[in-house]
């Protein structure tokens, strides 16, 4: 079983330019390459906040995890990163906007948190505690 | 930031901020010298004398959320804490230079953590940003560089996750081949998902 596993993982070795040429070309028989950037309007957008603070608290753990997942589960997303959003007590925060709904931002989402948010709220539209409430303050906006 | 890699993909951010098109990240491990260098160059805006000369002061930054950055002043307070330095070189419309040296053998030089994932993620973010990184040991050189790339890969889209992962891997072999320094988390699971499709 480890041998034959093992053989699988040398034949999908990637070292050359000319062993990711040959990927891509099984890459392009496989995947589905629909232009997603013309329809963004039917698509769920998922935003990172990649700032000083988002990156410290994890949050290239969370956007690997977010695109996997998305991945995984075949559904139609497109995952971005955005700079900080204010919220730097709250890190990682991600902000995720359904077609034709207003965004709604997270915060302190690890990957426990992603997938809770992926199946509750990107699947069923069910909130989840964790939401940054639009007219939260920051320190610099209160008075 | 716990290590290198975090710091390169904050350090990146500010560039792409900055407009850059390009952006070249170079990593030279030069144990004859006992140095770590790390320098991260783009042609974005770049920035005016004055704000260059004080952007490692926290009480510095260009954005409006808040009234403090940190990217650069913990880069700077980790090359200090391992015996290097930080330098900024940036000329207006030109772009920005930033070289961050530290001590090879420190004790306190921050490892450089896993630096497929930083270049993932930012390919997954920039698409369209040239992005060229190169690394460079006593047991050689490599070279990735976006515009070679997608020769290579055709009309697939770099942010594709199964380009992305692809891409991640041949990193991940190449910086292994030269005996880079770099912690890949991921490197398994990746390989678990090759194999399950």
């Amino acid at each position: 079983m480890i041998h034959r596993i093992k053989n699988k993982r040398t034949m999908t070795k990637i070292t050359s330019l000319a062993d990711l040429r040959r990927k891509s070309e099984e890459l392009k028989r496989r995947i589905d390459l629909r232009e997603k950037s013309e329809h963004t309007e039917n698509l769920i957008q998922v935003k990172v906040a990649m700032a000083t603070c988002g990156i410290a608290s994890g949050a290239r753990e969370t956007m690997d995890y977010l695109i996997e997942e998305l991945d995984k589960r075949k559904i139609d997303a497109v995952v971005t990163q955005t700079g900080c959003m204010g919220y730097c007590y709250a890190e990682p925060t991600i902000e995720v906007k359904l077609p034709g709904q207003e965004p709604v931002v997270f915060g302190y989402v690890n990957t426990k948190k992603a997938k809770e948010i992926i199946e509750k709220y990107i699947l069923n539209g069910e909130l989840v505690d964790g939401i940054i409430p639009q007219n939260y303050q920051t320190i610099n906006e209160k008075k | 930031m716990k290590d290198i890699s975090l710091h390169i993909l904050d350090i990146a951010e500010n560039s792409v901020t900055a407009g850059a098109q390009t952006v070249r990240i170079v990593i030279e491990e030069l144990p004859g010298q006992d140095l770590y260098r790390l320098v991260i160059e783009d042609d974005g805006k770049g920035m005016e004398p004055d704000f260059a000369a004080k952007v490692t002061d926290p009480w510095v930054t260009t954005r409006t959320t808040r009234r403090f950055g940190l990217g650069l002043p913990l880069l700077r307070q980790n090359c200090e804490l391992a015996g290097g330095s930080l330098d900024i070189g940036s000329q207006q419309g030109k772009g920005t230079r930033v070289t961050a040296e530290f001590r090879l053998s420190h004790i306190d030089r921050p490892p450089a953590g896993d630096i497929p994932a930083t270049l993932r993620l930012l390919l997954a973010a920039n698409p369209d940003l040239h992005l060229v990184y190169e690394h460079r040991t006593a047991n050689g050189t490599f070279v990735f560089d976006t515009r070679q790339i997608k020769e290579f890969i055709g009309n697939l889209p770099l942010n594709h996750p199964e380009v992305l992962r692809m891409c991640s891997t041949y990193i991940n072999e190449n910086l292994l081949q030269i005996g880079a320094e770099c912690q890949t988390k991921n490197d398994s699971k990746l390989a678990e998902n090759d194999i399950n499709h």
